[in-house]
């Protein structure tokens, strides 16, 4: 097996909130002591609903900003703290896809120039390599020379977000976090990008971390899952596994909802109760009040993620006993 | 609510304190006022007595915690020219300058508001493009001009008004004139975009395609809500009846606190202008804190929130 | 949207740019002309702006040797009017151009180093908007006494605090989510950021600003220069003219409507600028 080269240990964040213009003030738990192991080549998938606290976890993982406890340590090296040169250095091997292609893209400067950006920032090559990066970067995105030339806002949906692809690896960076990167785009256009970027992953030998809320997209393109509930990661496990096999209620009731080929939908869980609100977060086991398995233990004790054999771990009372039955 | 009204008045100190501050720095930047007050010619000993007794030998920011205590207590300065209190000469001249400012503003209001409400509510039409044109020419030409046009027709030609001094309400004519229409033209423009804002409104559209009667719809859903952003341009109108009058008094001979000002300032007589300086930054404030205090009762969103906050 | 659709409207901007109003026309074409006059405005002119002219004193316009005819000293009105406008120009530019680049940079600091900074950055735009600035430049006039580039630096005062705000709130949407945040972690240096990015963004905006500005800086410092404490004769400015002229009002009232006109037709012309500018680029600005 590769070894590591993302390695997140119990960080956590949060924010403070205010409700209302003048009301008081409290701490939103977005992040709740998370840790990962991504290693060299692995696509890690991160799956939740929206408040879950993935797209953070991609931040702090990227290093864009610090965890309030615990730590991120990148190819066997802490990160270096946000805005500082260090910092600045260390974003040629590490890039960000956005959600949004045309909010990440600058509307006044014309693309070709904004995939050269990075280029020069971090001053690889002399003015005519960094021209035939660009046209590399354009082919191996399967755009022309002539889309260079275009503004953002001339550009589909998916062309731009082909953009924002190939600036990130202009620098040939060794990590992607892909925040979202097609839940923007057209289905039809979902496809085309999420295969590009699979294609370029294997082509480059990438370490990628994919969030995404769409779990057939995530299905698709991942090598391991970890699914995300307020803040928490409740199960981990490899791709193929833990979408066959859920063991979290939660993860049974994401699958179960997710449609899939010659499944039929009839034996769907139809979660109760509010959505998810990092701001009220309940007691014990957050997903308790819309579990439909919840025991009296879930509602005081906060689960935490054991094995539950292979390498697959869960947090949930109810699971965990299977570590036990299997150990037996 | 309690939270909203002590942000305010933390901020209304907050401004007396920087303009305190900003007088302060201006005064100690432009010189030593030692030589400044008593004069180039005056003998070492005189200065260094002087300096003593003012305590301008003291640490700055001793010098500058003094300041505030003087003008805590209300001891602005005597006027360089006539050796009186700076405070008793600015007092005295309020009432000529209210004379003018009052009057202005409610005729400002008067024309203004019920101007801009109907420029909204017939948008397009002639009394619109009248009321634009005439916004943009209160924006465009300066009172001072104004203030000489009006002297050159009704003074001048026509001889029917006196062009300066304060002898007779005759005399306020020209200048309560002067300061309204520009004041005025600028109000109706604002209140035509408050309400035009509000009239595109969802609510709006909702209400009227409820089929609410338009009179209804105006008068209890547009003109509320188009009152906020009114009452603020309106306080900050208040803060500005002294200011306003500055080169309006100068215009026609008018003895108020703006005349006075412009004397102080050629004449450098700084504790005069000091004074006024004051003066006009606790109008602004307090006239701002009393549109904040109205905007609480005015805004049933800032109520609520209040209420649970 | 699709790409024909995009292609479509980006065809319809490009024909619909030469259409320019009749008034933007007429008001381009005045600022061009003043602009132009206030370059050559000592070669155009056809007296020394000083140059008595003793026989032909207080003389009505229309007049063979002076067109806008003379004043009390006999000084040739339109000489004066040229040289008057060169000064106020050149005072309305420098202070707008200080103004822009000063709140500009405040903004920018305030939105980068968010917390300590910021907070007194808007403390200082709140006391600036909230005290009429007149009365401010009055009490520094009395402090500091008078000469051209004080008067320059004072009125360059004049409106940062907007300035400050707009570019504040742009750089801190830009900086929240966006092409700010993407260039950040793409490893580019905060002025990397902000002048190559954040700022032609948001320069549409800013531009419209400074055509509101200008002519608030030009009724300024005319108005102080009509107190007779802007710029000081022998020099002269549009103000120092009318304050001049409003002794002769009775005689001869050329002398100030002249000038008058000068500074209400141009403040006219930038504020129609402005307002079409407003429209063409930054419809979401009041």
């Amino acid at each position: 097996m590769s070894p590591p080269l993302v390695e997140v240990s119990a960080i956590s964040r949060s924010y403070a909130m205010r409700s209302g213009m003048f009301g008081r003030s409290t701490a939103v738990h977005a992040v709740d002591g998370v840790s990962l192991t991504i290693r060299k080549g692995e696509i890690l998938g991160l799956v939740g609903e929206s408040g879950s606290g993935k797209s953070t976890t991609g931040r702090i993982v990227l290093g864009l900003e610090p965890p309030d406890r615990g730590e991120v340590r990148f190819d066997g090296k802490p990160m270096a703290a946000p805005g500082t040169a260090a910092w600045r250095a260390q974003r040629a091997r590490m890039q960000m896809i956005f959600q949004d292609p045309l909010g990440a893209l600058d509307r006044r400067l014309p693309v070709a120039a904004q995939i050269r950006e990075p280029l020069d920032i971090h001053g690889v090559g002399t003015i005519a390599e960094r021209e035939d990066r660009v046209r590399e970067l354009l082919r191996a995105v399967e755009l022309t020379p002539a889309h260079g030339a275009r503004y953002p806002g001339a550009l589909s949906g998916g062309q731009r977000q082909r953009i924002v692809l190939a600036r990130a690896l202009a620098t040939k960076p060794d990590f992607l976090v892909c925040d979202e990167p097609v839940s923007a785009l057209d289905v039809s256009i979902q496809a085309q990008v999420v295969n590009l970027l699979c294609d370029l992953q294997a082509q480059l030998g990438l370490t990628l971390l994919f969030i995404s809320h769409d779990l057939r997209v995530v299905r698709q393109i991942s090598n391991n899952v970890a699914v995300m509930y307020l803040g928490r990661i409740v199960e981990i496990g490899s791709a193929d596994d833990l979408f066959a096999r859920p063991e979290h209620p939660y993860t049974q009731a994401l699958v179960s909802a997710s449609p899939a080929p010659g499944r039929r939908s009839a034996g769907r869980i139809v979660l109760a109760g509010d959505p998810p609100n990092p701001a009220a977060r309940p007691q014990g086991c957050a997903f308790h009040p819309r579990c439909p398995r919840a025991i009296a233990r879930c509602a005081s004790e906060v689960p935490a993620l054991s094995s539950v054999g292979g390498d697959r771990q869960v947090a949930c009372h109810l699971v965990s006993g299977a570590e036990t039955r299997e150990a037996a | 609510m309690g939270r909203y009204f002590a942000i305010r008045i933390g901020r209304a100190a907050l401004t007396i304190v920087l303009v305190v501050t900003f007088a302060f720095v201006v005064l100690r930047l432009s010189g030593d006022p030692a030589l400044m007050i008593l004069g180039p010619e005056a003998p070492p000993e005189v200065l260094a007595a002087f300096r003593k007794a003012w305590g301008l030998d003291d640490p700055i920011w001793l010098q500058y915690l003094d300041y505030f205590g003087a003008i805590a207590k209300g001891e602005l300065g005597r006027s360089m020219r006539d050796g009186r209190p700076a405070i008793e000469l600015v007092l005295e001249r309020i009432p000529a300058t209210l004379a003018l400012t009052l009057p202005a503003f409610f005729l400002k209001v008067a024309l203004g508001v019920p101007a801009g409400i109907y420029a909204a509510l017939h948008r397009g039409s002639g009394v619109d493009r009248a009321v634009m044109m005439t916004a943009v020419a209160g924006f465009t030409v300066p009172s001072f001009v104004l203030a000489l046009l009006l002297v050159l027709v009704f003074a001048v030609q026509l001889g029917w008004l006196p062009s300066g001094g304060q002898e007779s309400w005759r005399h306020a004519i020209l200048p309560i004139t002067t300061l309204s229409l520009g004041g005025a033209a600028v109000l109706a423009r604002f209140t035509r975009s408050a309400m035009l804002e509000v009239l595109g409104q969802p609510y709006i559209r909702t209400a009227s395609a409820k089929g609410v009667p338009w009179r209804k719809v105006v008068t209890s859903h547009a003109l509320p809500n188009a009152a906020i952003p009114t009452v603020t341009i309106l306080g900050f109108m208040v803060g500005t009846l002294i200011a306003g009058a500055v080169v309006v008094e100068s215009v026609f001979a008018w003895p108020g606190v703006g005349r006075l000002l412009v004397v102080a300032v050629a004449n450098r007589d700084l504790a005069v202008v000091q004074c006024i300086l004051l003066l006009v930054a606790m109008t602004m404030v307090s006239s701002n804190l009393i549109v904040d205090f109205l905007y609480g009762f005015l805004d049933p969103r800032l109520r609520a929130k209040g209420a649970h906050a | 949207m699709t790409d024909a659709t995009l292609k479509d409207t980006a065809v319809r901007r490009r024909i619909s740019l030469p259409a320019i109003p009749v008034s933007v026309a007429l008001a381009i074409g005045w600022i061009v002309a003043m602009l132009v006059i206030a370059a050559f405005a000592e070669k155009i002119a056809p007296y020394g702006y000083t140059q008595l002219d003793l026989r032909n004193r207080l003389a009505a316009p229309g007049n063979v040797a002076h067109w806008l005819g003379t004043d009390e000293l006999g000084r040739d009105v339109l000489s004066r009017l040229l040289v008057s406008i060169r000064i106020s120009l050149l005072i309305a530019f420098g202070a707008t151009a200080i103004s822009a680049v000063v709140g500009t940079m405040l903004g920018f600091l305030a939105a980068h180093f968010r917390g300590g900074v910021e907070q007194f950055v808007l403390m200082l735009t709140d006391f600036q908007a909230s005290m009429p600035f007149l009365i401010m430049a009055l009490a520094v006039l009395a402090f500091f006494g008078n000469s051209l580039p004080l008067l320059v630096g004072l009125m360059g005062l004049f409106g940062w605090e907007r300035y400050a705000r707009i570019a504040r709130g742009l750089a801190i949407s830009a900086n929240a989510q966006g092409y700010a945040a993407a260039v950040r972690q793409l490893g580019a240096t905060p002025s990397r950021i902000y002048l190559r990015h954040i700022l032609p963004n948001i320069a549409s905006t800013l531009i419209v600003s400074t055509t509101l500005v200008f002519p608030e800086v030009i009724l300024m410092e005319s108005g102080l220069s009509f107190l007779g404490l802007g710029v000081q004769p022998p020099m002269t400015s549009l103000g120092n003219m009318v304050g001049y002229g409003r002794e002769y009002l009775t005689r001869a009232p050329w002398i100030m409507l002249a000038p008058a006109t000068t500074i209400v037709v141009t403040t006219l012309a930038v504020s129609v600028i402005g307002d079409w500018l407003r429209d063409k680029l930054d419809p979401t600005l009041q």
